[in-house]
């Protein structure tokens, strides 16, 4: 956990016949609420902005205390200075794009405004859109100007409510590079709620897991994906955990580029990255192999050599086994294959890792500013 | 033949006085009416909504008679206005703006209360979130997106109001100048003998001003309906 929390939340409600119970602690940077659909992260996240009322708790961001019940403090959503950013656009229909991203700007006085109009303009590119009307927007673009409209009344902290759930493939991929920015150039605290693994393992640093209301785990990306616990929320197929890792070089002949972390050099397709540049790739358990011996003549580019540190049985026949090659990762293999290895932790093992299953869509870029 | 006569032009410009004063005086009450009915829940709430629908279904007559024992001169509250504001409503032409607000507040309520129903409380929400106080919201997002209900209001009250001969006639009689609307004049000259051709240029009047009145809204709608986005 962060040393000084940007988010404490801590909360209980009764929301129609849903029960939301929700306690953690987030720092800067993206903190990914992540559950299934139904698991309480708009309950929430609609909490966190004063549009519904917890029965008991408290929750404060950056030392300003929102809410709490003990205290009977509960400011209505215009005093929280949270932008929201809602699943759909939400947009005004009766204002054009200029009007609705001064809407919230006008409200605060000019002294205590964090982000000029031209630079978010420029941030979202929103600038061929001013004079339009939201109706004749796409959707990626009237979603652009939601965002700019949430950052323009200078927020303490940014809640995006599955932002991308409305928007089709393409303008997701043209969306999430904005996010990025904002996260990286605006220093702006962000609560990223969604149920896809990929935009957790690129955006959040931190994340926290929700269940049937419940938070039942928090804490650093790396951290909660590398728990063998948390695949019934996060879903069993995607199981896998994320490597924070390092571009070493390139390898011309052979488009490949090696990735270094733990003394270990990975290689993957070609990513265009400089060297030096830091990124979190994910490794799907199921793309990883176990051998007891360092294995010679093989197609497998990558060769781990590492320590079972955990085994777990209730996927089987499947088995997922944390490993610790330097970072935590996580193989699944089938019961005969521990079996027939006779894997128990503490034992010595080669994991193999194909290059080819570590793609772009699974490596993204880490801030080194946001580093701890 | 298209020059109206003195008596013609006093019952136009009676008429006009009349819708006007009725429907923007009622207007901001109509609002208020209409949100506590969309928006509010409070013990009486069906009541409320009854009494606002009743000249409705009244026969118009029986309207006129209850706010002639009510705001007579010598009723309860038409005694009060007289001995306190020296103001007299029976048999004036104020008298019949109240008649014609009455009767057409049922359709004025219903109008602004189904178009502030169809309003997305979720943008109200993300107002909120913006920085916005509950009554600047309804200032700059709530309202905006009822104006088609309120002109639509407008103009339903507005034609009643020009329309409206039975609680006028029982309430503030028909008297030249004063109280002789355009259907007022028109029912005259139908009782008078030869009174023909002028009752036919009084229908004409009136069709050609209900007409106007509805291009107009309609217009003004479709201009409203294009900025809100469709």
């Amino acid at each position: 956990m962060p040393a000084q929390p940007i988010l404490e939340v801590d909360v209980r409600g009764r929301f129609g016949s849903f029960r939301l119970e929700a306690r953690f602690t987030a720092g800067h940077g993206v903190t990914a609420l992540f559950g299934r659909s139904g698991a309480g992260k708009t309950s929430l996240v609609n909490s966190l902005a004063g549009l519904n009322r917890p029965d008991a708790g408290r929750i404060a961001v950056d030392g300003h205390v929102l809410f709490d019940s003990a205290a009977g403090i509960d400011l209505p959503p215009e005093r929280r200075r949270l932008g929201y950013v809602f699943q759909d656009d939400r947009l005004f229909p009766h204002l054009n794009v200029r009007s609705n991203l001064t809407y919230g700007m006008r409200l605060v006085p000019k002294s205590e405004r964090h982000h000029g109009f031209d630079r978010v303009v420029g941030l979202l590119d929103l600038g061929r859109l001013l004079a339009r009307r939201p109706a004749t927007l796409s959707g990626g673009e009237k979603q652009r100007v939601a965002i700019g409209r949430a950052l323009l009344a200078s927020p303490r902290l940014l809640l995006m409510d599955e932002p991308l759930a409305a928007i089709d493939l393409l303008h997701k991929a043209e969306i999430l590079p904005f996010i990025e920015r904002l996260r990286d150039n605006l220093k702006l605290p962000i609560v990223y709620v969604s149920h896809t693994v990929e935009e957790v393992v690129r955006l959040a640093d931190t994340l926290v897991v929700l269940s049937e209301g419940r938070t039942v785990a928090s804490g650093p990306v790396e951290q909660i994906m590398s728990r063998l616990d948390v695949w019934p929320l996060t879903g069993y197929y995607d199981v896998g955990a994320a490597l924070t890792v390092t571009v070493t070089g390139h390898d011309d002949r052979f488009g490949l580029t090696r990735l270094s972390f733990a003394g270990h050099t990975l290689l993957v397709p070609r990513l265009q990255l400089p060297e030096a540049a830091r990124l979190r790739v994910r490794v799907r358990a199921r793309d990883v192999a176990l051998s007891l011996t360092r294995p010679q003549a093989t197609s497998v580019l990558n060769i781990l050599e590492g320590e079972v540190v955990e085994i777990d049985h209730r996927g089987e026949p499947r088995v997922d086994i944390l490993l610790d090659v330097g970072q935590p990762l996580i193989a699944r293999v089938t019961r005969k294959s521990v079996h027939d290895l006779g894997l128990v932790p503490g034992q010595k093992v080669f994991a193999l890792v194909k290059a080819v299953a570590i793609d772009r869509p699974t490596a993204s870029l880490v801030n080194e500013k946001r580093q701890p | 033949m298209w020059n109206l006569t003195p008596l013609e032009t006093e019952a136009v410009r009676l008429s006009l006085q009349v819708a006007v004063v009725a429907v923007a005086g009622s207007l901001p009450i109509g609002l208020l009416v209409a949100w506590l009915l969309a928006r509010r829940e409070f013990p009486g709430k069906t009541i409320v909504n009854g009494l606002v629908h009743l000249p409705l279904i009244l026969p118009p007559v029986v309207v006129g008679y209850l706010l002639l024992v009510v705001l007579g001169r010598r009723g309860p509250l038409g005694a009060w206005l007289y001995d306190v504001f020296g103001i007299t409503l029976a048999f004036t032409w104020k008298g019949a703006a109240i008649a014609s607000a009455v009767m057409a507040f049922p359709l004025m309520v219903r109008a602004i209360r189904l178009s502030l129903e169809s309003v997305d409380r979720r943008l109200e929400h993300a107002a909120r979130t913006l920085g916005a106080s509950p009554l600047r919201v309804f200032l700059t997002v709530t309202l905006p997106l009822t104006l088609p209900g309120i002109l639509t209001g407008v103009v339903l009250g507005f034609a009643r109001s020009m329309g409206e001969f039975g609680a006028t006639i029982t309430f503030v009689s028909n008297i030249p100048g004063e109280t002789r609307t355009l259907p007022l004049a028109l029912y005259s000259l139908v009782q008078t003998p030869g009174g023909g051709e002028g009752a036919m240029r009084l229908v004409i009047i009136s069709v050609v001003l209900a007409m106007a009145a509805l291009v107009a809204s309609e217009v003004l709608t479709r201009r409203i309906s294009a900025r809100n986005g469709g």
